[in-house]
């Protein structure tokens, strides 16, 4: 049963093959079987699934049932879900019980899905590995000394070794893209501003983007379908029509356009990635598709543009915790400055007080113009490249990461390594591109994934065009032995 | 040697909508502490702000008022530093592109002349929390209340020269904030709040002294002292031969004196840089004309229209037209009255000394303008003099009833009758033979003496043009 996709598992329910009461048992099980191994929630919320499982399954009796209708999923804990702790990975937050519930997962719940619990994640969603939780890092199933990737790991796991039938991720600078190529599932992050904002913790404010993690192309479409829109409350939200996402997925892809950028298959990317992606494109190019290479000039210059941007946006969004009004806040302050100091200093890791410096370095008087005002123009430089890269084909086809997951520890003492490792998935993030990660192959038995990356508000046709990939490959249904 | 001093004001306005400027929590002043504090006021984690468009409707009526340039396009800054009652850890503002820009008001001092202050610029920002010190041994009290209750900053270029040039600036903006109906103007509630960037120079020189900024003074009256005071602070310091330090003080309105807060070197680097959470506030042509055709008239304009329409003298209109409040009293009373002069003299005297005796501001006046105006017409009509009116009046703003009510309920009914009156002149001349004769021997003066005794056998109340008519004719024998 629980091998079972959401699209699936939702017919299984919708015909009455099992309940959602018993679906969730399911999953309950398994993840107290492996959670403690792979470690990818933090909270497992038990009473609450069983809850919201029997709502669903009485509002199923009674006809009420929407498209998520008793399906278990698992939140990434950097959503607010009200009257649990969102902890965001920090020790900060370790007591917050959040007092209001995310636009993301109101959705959700709204539409019948089950909560299962909330997912480990890099602190405050800051690194690309899950090692930096106050929690302890995630586990990648597939291999258990490698990491899941980051910062939503602990959703990428939960997808993959089936302890959720499909997670909710957030994705700053490839946080759903990379973790999802690194546990060989299917990750979406939508056009900035479809997705709000609302309850989600802010990372960095202008970069965030909330999305599906699930197994299948199909499966991020019934998702989106819940969560798509505008949001009163987030102001960055785009009131614009939304598309049934689900409606394009079965279109044929003849005379599709794929462009290939040469800076994304240079010397740095693994040979056996290079090969998965290739294949993929020949498997498009059977489907009708006709490739051809095209040049995004400053895909380099993403890494120093995000590395300014995001810290810059964290180093102030962060400054809420001060352990004034909730939180994490230090033993017996002296006064002002010492419950300021320690309560901050001892609340925030490692990485997340690396990030805070920079970015208060970036933004102050002196350096302003240098760092930030300069990243802003890279910033607007890459976006004009996709565009003009879009005006000759119709989606731009890469592969996720480099290489595939590391060992854990490996780069932990190398911030610099790590950042470089996000240099395929940044600069979406900095034009604000909706872009799909797909499952393409394996390399040393660890899955690698490829992107399809579109235009403003495309989200359907990069559904539509992995659905069909999806249709004629398998790698989206190999899953982990545990 | 001669010292001039320059002085640079930035108030604070509190704009009056209803919920805050990024939130929907209430504005209203006086509830208990954190009960008007949101997810968004309390910076919950993930809370994001909204913009309130009620708030920029205010500031570009503001802008308009002044003859200000209108940002088309403003932009919403971040601007960084701890504080307790500051919940996020940073304060929207807005930094380059602010919605107001470059404008300027006209001032007139006492001896009637006029100056032009330049506004460099009015800015939309939120207000912080406060820290309650009180009824907290050994720790400090947070109440958000007040975070994110809107406020326009109106930063003026270094143009005056006198603190009592401040305060006529002071003045005329709470006027116009308070005219166009943008904030209460409050001062004691802390809707206006004004801190003075003041310096000091030998008179001639054209470089500006080092300046100090004051903190939050809290009234006209303080404006004019705290300057005063810092002015001539900084002109001792200088002629002991020091030199003054740019930093912000407080001033100290018991000991009338001013003290250092923070200097220079801990100032903040505030790191300003532009709000990713809201999106630039953009506003086209026909948005400003609508704003445009839904503002009142502004003092100067009601300046002008008081003295055309109703032929008042430049004081009187000067004084009638000072507050909105005021002048619309004033035109409900000539609209009872239809006599501008008597309106006039009536809410510049007898109701302006009334609610300065008892400290009320004109809205809380316990006599409404319809209710002076039917006073007015008793004067008018005879039935009473305009002496008895001004007891009539202080009946009235003590509560004791309408016009009407009290010259029945105390009978202060003028006496017109004729034969009434002529019976008391009657007695006055039959008591009085002495001055009766020495007034028809030629002394005119003694004809005061005459009126004096009837109307005190009248008890004043006995109509003073026929008091003279008859008494004239009598007398003349």
């Amino acid at each position: 049963m629980l091998d079972k996709t959401l699209t699936q598992l939702a017919a299984g329910l919708a015909r009455g093959d099992f309940s959602s009461v018993e679906l969730t048992q399911a999953y309950l099980e398994r993840i107290r079987l492996h959670n403690t191994d792979l470690n990818a929630y933090i909270t497992v919320t038990d009473d609450i699934a069983l809850a919201q499982a029997a709502t669903a399954d009485e509002h199923r009796a009674a006809g009420n049932a929407g498209p998520l209708t008793g399906l278990p999923i698992a939140h990434k804990d950097i959503f607010c879900t009200q009257g649990v702790r969102t902890s965001c990975g920090s020790r900060m937050l370790d007591n917050f019980i959040a007092p209001y519930e995310s636009t993301v997962t109101a959705r959700l719940a709204g539409a019948g899905a089950v909560m299962l619990g909330k997912t480990n994640l890099d602190e405050f969603a800051m690194g690309s590995s899950t090692e930096s939780s106050y929690y302890g890092p995630t586990r990648n199933p597939w291999n258990r000394d490698t990491v899941p990737g980051g910062s939503s790991g602990g959703s990428a796991t939960a997808v993959a070794a089936r302890l959720a039938a499909a997670a909710t991720g957030t994705d700053t600078g490839g946080s759903i893209r990379q973790p999802a190529a690194f546990t060989g599932i299917t990750g979406l992050k939508p056009t900035y501003g479809r997705v709000s904002r609302w309850g989600m913790v802010a990372y960095g404010s202008s970069l965030d983007c909330g999305g599906p993690m699930t197994q299948t192309a199909e499966d991020a479409a019934l998702m989106l379908n819940a969560v798509a829109g505008f949001d009163p409350k987030d102001s960055t939200s785009m009131d614009r029509q939304v598309d049934d996402y689900q409606a394009r997925l079965n279109e044929p892809l003849a005379g599709l356009r794929i462009g290939l950028p040469k800076e994304y298959f240079g010397d740095g990317l693994n040979e056996g990635i290079r090969s998965a992606v290739m294949a993929a494109v020949s498997e498009l190019e059977k489907l009708g598709a006709t490739v051809k290479e095209i040049s995004l000039p400053r895909t380099e210059l993403s890494i120093p543009a995000y590395y300014i941007i995001a810290p810059a946006e964290a180093s102030t969004n962060l400054s809420r915790y001060d352990g004034v009004r909730y939180g994490y806040r230090c033993k017996d302050p002296v006064d002002l400055e010492d419950l300021y100091k320690r309560s901050r200093a001892e609340g925030f890791g490692a990485e997340v007080q690396r990030r805070i410096l920079v970015g208060t370095y970036a933004l102050s008087a002196g350096y302003y113009d240098a760092y930030y005002k300069k990243a802003q123009q890279l910033r607007r430089l890459i976006r004009d490249d996709f565009q003009t890269g879009f005006q000759e084909v119709d989606v731009i086809l890469a592969p996720t990461t480099p290489s595939p997951a590391w060992t854990l520890g490996e780069k932990s003492n190398d911030p610099v390594a790590m950042y470089l490792e996000d240099i395929y998935t940044l600069s979406t993030n900095l034009a604000g591109l909706p872009a799909l990660a797909l499952p393409c192959g394996q390399v040393g038995g660890l899955p690698v994934g490829l992107q399809l990356i579109g235009n403003y508000f495309e989200e359907s046709h990069l559904l539509n065009i992995g659905h069909q990939y999806q249709q004629v490959t398998d790698w989206h249904q190999q899953a982990p032995a545990l | 040697m001669e010292w001039e001093t320059v002085i640079g004001l930035e108030i604070h306005v509190q704009l009056s909508t209803r919920s805050k400027i990024f939130s929907g929590s209430s504005t209203q002043y006086g509830a208990e502490p954190n009960t008007q504090a949101s997810l968004v006021d309390l910076a919950m984690p993930g809370a994001l702000p909204v913009f309130n468009e009620n708030a920029l409707r205010k500031a570009v009526a503001f802008g308009l008022a002044i003859d200000a340039h209108i940002g088309k396009r403003s932009v919403f800054d971040r601007k960084n530093y701890f504080y307790p009652d500051l919940p996020k850890g940073y304060q929207i503002t807005q930094m380059d592109d602010p919605i107001v820009g470059l404008g300027e008001v006209e001032i007139v001092l006492d001896d009637g002349s006029t100056r032009t202050i330049g506004v460099t610029r009015a800015h939309l920002e939120e207000d912080a929390g406060k820290s309650l010190h009180e009824d907290f041994e050994g720790m400090t009290g947070i109440d958000l209340n007040r975070a994110g209750t809107p406020l326009l900053e109106i930063v003026s270029e270094p143009d005056m020269r006198s603190a009592k040039e401040a305060v006529a600036y002071l003045k005329k903006i709470h006027s116009i904030v308070t005219y166009i109906g943008i904030s209460d103007g409050n001062m004691a509630e802390g809707s206006l709040r004004c801190d003075a960037n003041v310096s000091v120079r030998p008179k001639g020189q054209t470089e500006f002294g080092t300046r100090t900024e004051i903190k939050n003074i809290n009234s006209f009256k303080f404006v004019e002292k705290a300057i005063n005071v810092e002015v001539q602070r900084h002109i001792d310091v200088i002629e002991d031969g020091g030199t003054v330090t740019q930093e912000t003080r407080l001033y100290d309105a018991d000991k009338n004196e001013t003290r250092s807060m923070r200097s220079k070197e801990f100032a903040n680097d505030y790191r300003y840089f532009p709000e990713p959470d809201l999106l630039p506030v953009e506003i086209d042509d026909a948005y400003i004309q609508d704003v445009k055709d839904h503002l009142p008239e502004l003092p100067d304009a009601k300046i002008q229209r008081f003295k055309a329409d109703y032929g008042l003298s430049d004081y009187d209109a000067t004084v009638l037209a000072a507050s909105r409040a005021m002048a619309d009293y004033f035109e409900a009373v000539v609209d009872v009255t239809k006599d501008a002069k008597l309106a006039a003299n009536w809410c510049m005297g007898e109701l302006a000394g009334q609610l300065n005796r008892h400290e009320q501001d004109i809205a809380d006046s316990p006599v409404s303008a319809a209710d002076l105006g039917l006073l007015i017409q008793r004067i008018q009509d005879n039935t009473v003099s305009n002496k008895i009116a001004k007891t009539v009046f202080e009946a009235m703003f003590r509560g004791e009833g309408s016009a009407d009510e009290i010259i029945e309920a105390q009978g202060l009914k003028q006496v017109s009758d004729s034969g009434a009156i002529e019976a008391m002149i009657d007695e006055v001349i039959a008591n009085n033979p002495a001055q009766v004769a020495d007034y028809r021997s030629g002394k005119d003066k003694l004809f005061g003496f005459f009126v004096g005794q009837v109307m005190k056998a009248s008890k004043g109340q006995a109509n003073p043009a026929q008091v003279n008519d008859i008494l004239k004719s009598k007398l003349q024998g």
